[in-house]
């Protein structure tokens, strides 16, 4: 369903699409089950002239069974719903595959600004690139980001990507997305910020390996001008 | 003593002091003033029926907002995001604190408790009445909060720090802590409420009415009290510490500080999700009083509705975290809250299947109070299944925080709210008022109410799917948001809401008219089994001249051998 509305454009997002199936199709039976049960009954017994109600306690065995049987049922398909829960969780947020590269993304209100690493690929270092509301990731690389708060909790949701995270002030996350297919996507914020949170949007460019190069070329020069109007 | 004996000391001690005195009251002591828990109980309920207009309202504003952004909206002028925030914020709040709070508990329980038990009042009235005057003044503040400089709290209902703790961020001094200080005022009026809800169906049962012999809906407000007065310690301390840090510079929030804003978070929650059952549970009870006269049916298996009711709500004290998966919080945590979690449904669903199955047998008549209760439960059956989305981990990440939440809990918490409710507004009106609603202009509201709101909350499942996230007040700024298509879907929601605001006028005028012009009720219009039936429509102070004492179970319908089709619980056998 979600694949309709969004692309899918990270290695997760297939899983994500898949287990919201699942899900769909195992609710979806007993949605439909009980709703069609619930209208036929009022129907069935509707009344009539001269037709009384029964008298049925909900003791009777051969009664009993239409709950106690479909009871049985929900729990085992609780257990499949859990593992197949849990298995893409895990997946997205509690697993750490090594990365290519390391983004910092900082949150306040109300504007992103995120950190890509440059060329040397190390943070911390004067070719690190600092964009505002705009993010750049190259297609098919592992990246880690580490997500802060300069003020209140904020969330960075990419629907692309199928991945959302809040931003707590005091902490910092790190999570990881490896985009798969290029393209311009949407990044929001989820949490209410303030009287800002509804233009709190930013651009996530997922970029080939030339663009991407390009990019950083381009934002190469903007920091040696830097560095070197810092030297003056 | 047992139970009983002292139900009825109490119950026959009771007219020599408080009750002959009231007799000769004026109209303010008699309507403002009162210890009568009936009078109280309509107090609460029409209150509450009265904010439920205000949250109304603002949810139509916010909604035209969202379908024409930028453009003024009839009645309000343009909206500034500072407004939206505001008006979102506090329609949440209203709804659940305000609304489903005050009818279906403190209304209905007020109400119906001392009746449906056979008592002639409730055990502290004085207590009662300072309950509605605590939940009064609640009010008070709250639209305080909403006139004072900069405006009202614009935080969202779940009021996370920092935002909420600092007016550098929130941008409203006075309306947070105002706000704050209203919630916490109405959640004292309830602990209040709730204590004499239960005290008095322990001891004030009628002679011979066991555990058993109570009908649901007393069961189901009886937990549901009990829920709330072990959930909402938490949350009255954090907000203390949250109105500390807002005024006294505190910082058990600040993690500049050394304080932590994911423990608000967990009060919040811990608190927050048994509220979801402490207002579904008396819903459910109505749904059971109302489906079993008009199925004319016993209830299926009584005693396991009541051990699902214990289930659910025990339960519900182990799930707050899912709320907060993408938090923050240990991932880990998430694995344990996600079992939790689709745990409730073994005993939900288990509550579900014995109500459809009520129906199995019976003499169905589709009246206005049994059509809302048909419709709360097809309607509560899409809110139960696409919680399902939001309670597995794994789909929360993408679902967390989108409409898809405000579709799911819509289709909840307006099935409680109003649907529920006005099954039990339609139900019990002849008893309350000594009058009957008009039958016709009852369906038109329940077709015009049942029909819109699915047009209200089916788009908003698509635009959730689309990663609509809630709380923006314009999506132009988000692209993939801002499309033709989607634009669409918030239309037909704004729409559908505003034809179903309309429809609320013909209710509204139905009520009123049925109040002073309705032909007059007999005592027990619905042939109904349960106790308040018994007395007058409505019941003078006191409730009966001898009070009534108890021979069976609630649901005695269509019993083999018996003339009529139903057996009251007073009757001799």
């Amino acid at each position: 369903m979600l694949e309709h509305f969004n692309s899918a454009a990270s290695s997760f997002a297939g899983d994500i699409d898949q287990l919201t199936w699942v899900i769909t199709f195992l609710v979806g039976f007993w949605f439909i089950a009980a709703e069609v049960m619930f209208f036929w009954l009022i129907w069935r017994f509707r009344a009539r002239d001269g037709v009384k109600g029964q008298y049925v306690t909900g003791k009777e065995k051969h009664l009993k069974r239409w709950i106690n049987i479909p009871h049985g049922i929900v729990l085992v398909f609780d257990v499949v719903l859990v593992v197949a829960a849990v298995r893409v969780w895990v997946l997205v947020k509690q697993t750490l595959p090594p990365a290519d590269r390391t983004v910092r993304i900082m949150s306040q209100q109300w504007a992103w600004t995120f950190t890509d690493p440059g060329p040397d690929g190390q943070l911390d270092t004067a070719d690190d690139i600092r964009t505002t509301d705009e993010l750049h990731m190259e297609v098919n690389k592992t990246y880690h980001f580490t997500l802060e708060s300069r003020d209140v909790v904020h969330s960075f949701f990419v629907p692309a990507f199928r991945l959302k995270q809040d931003a707590m002030p005091g902490r910092t996350y790190t999570g990881w997305v490896r985009p798969t297919r290029t393209g311009t996507y949407d990044i929001e914020c989820t949490q209410i910020c303030g009287v800002g949170h509804g233009v709190m949007g930013a651009r996530l460019y997922v970029e080939t390996a030339a663009q991407h190069a390009a990019w950083m070329k381009e934002h190469a020069s903007e920091n040696a001008v830097a560095a070197a109007d810092a030297a003056k | 003593m047992t139970g009983s004996e002292m139900s009825h000391t109490t119950a026959h001690a009771h007219p020599e002091g408080a009750h002959d005195a009231h007799h000769e009251q004026g109209w303010f002591l008699k309507y403002f003033w009162s210890t009568d828990h009936k009078i109280i109980g309509l107090q609460y309920m029409l209150t509450g029926m009265l904010m439920a207009l205000v949250g109304a309202f603002m949810a139509y504003v916010f909604r035209m907002q969202l379908a024409f952004p930028g453009q003024s909206v009839p009645g309000f002028g343009v909206v500034t995001p500072g407004q939206y925030n505001m008006l979102v914020t506090n329609h949440g709040s209203i709804m659940i604190f305000w609304v489903a709070m005050p009818v279906l508990i403190a209304g209905f329980g007020n109400y119906l408790i001392p009746l449906m038990i056979g008592a002639d009042d409730m055990v502290f009235p004085r207590l009662n009445r300072l309950s509605y005057q605590l939940f009064f003044l609640s009010v008070l503040v709250l639209a305080t909060s909403l006139a004072v400089q900069n405006g009202g709290f614009g935080g969202a209902w779940t009021a996370y720090p920092p935002l909420s703790a600092n007016k550098a961020y929130n941008l409203t001094p006075l309306g947070s802590s105002l706000w704050l200080v209203a919630v916490a005022l109405e959640f004292v009026a309830f602990l209040l409420g709730g204590i004499n809800f239960i005290v008095t169906s322990m001891n004030s049962r009628a002679p011979g009415m066991k555990a058993f012999d109570v009908p649901i809906l007393v069961w189901t407000i009886v937990i549901a009290s009990v829920m709330f007065m072990a959930s909402v310690g938490p949350l009255i301390a954090g907000a203390v510490m949250l109105l500390f840090d807002q005024t006294l510079g505190t910082s058990f929030f600040n993690p500049t500080r050394g304080g932590d804003p994911i423990l608000w978070q967990h009060l919040f929650w811990f608190f927050g999700h048994p509220e979801v059952y402490v207002v579904l549970l008396p819903a459910m009870g109505i749904v059971a009083e109302v489906m079993t006269v008009f199925a004319r049916k016993k209830l299926f298996a009584y005693k396991t509705v009541i051990y699902t009711i214990i289930g659910t709500a025990m339960l519900s004290f182990f799930v707050w975290a899912h709320h907060q998966f993408v938090a923050g919080i240990d991932p880990r945590m998430a694995n344990i809250f996600t079992v939790t979690t689709v745990l409730i449904s073994i005993p939900i669903a288990e509550m579900c299947f014995v109500y459809i199955a009520t129906l199995y047998g019976g003499s169905i008549t589709l009246s206005t109070p049994m059509l809302w209760a048909l419709g709360f439960m097809a309607e509560f059956l899409v809110g139960g299944v696409t919680g399902i989305y939001l309670g597995a981990s794994g789909t929360d990440i993408f679902f967390h925080d989108t409409y898809f939440v405000i579709a799911h809990f819509h289709y909840t918490f307006f099935p409680i709210a109003i649907i529920a409710t006005m099954s039990g507004v339609t139900f019990w009106f002849p008893k309350m008022f000594g009058r009957t609603m008009n039958e016709f202009w009852g369906k038109v509201h329940f077709w015009g109410t049942i029909i819109p709101f699915n047009g209200i909350f089916i788009p908003l499942f698509v635009l959730g799917a689309a990663g609509e996230h809630r709380r923006i007040f314009d999506y132009h700024n988000f692209p993939h948001l801002d499309t033709p298509g989607l634009g669409m879907l918030r239309m037909i929601a704004t729409l559908s809401l505003v034809v179903m605001l309309a429809f609320q006028f013909v209710f509204i005028v139905n009520f009123l008219v049925s109040m002073f012009r309705g032909p007059r009720a007999p005592r027990n219009p619905w042939r109904s089994n349960t106790l308040e039936w018994t007395a007058d429509s409505p019941p003078p102070h006191g409730n009966w001249p001898v009070l009534p004492d108890c021979h069976r179970g609630p649901y005695e319908y269509s019993v083999p051998g018996r003339e009529q089709d139903f057996w009251p619980q007073d009757e001799k056998a």
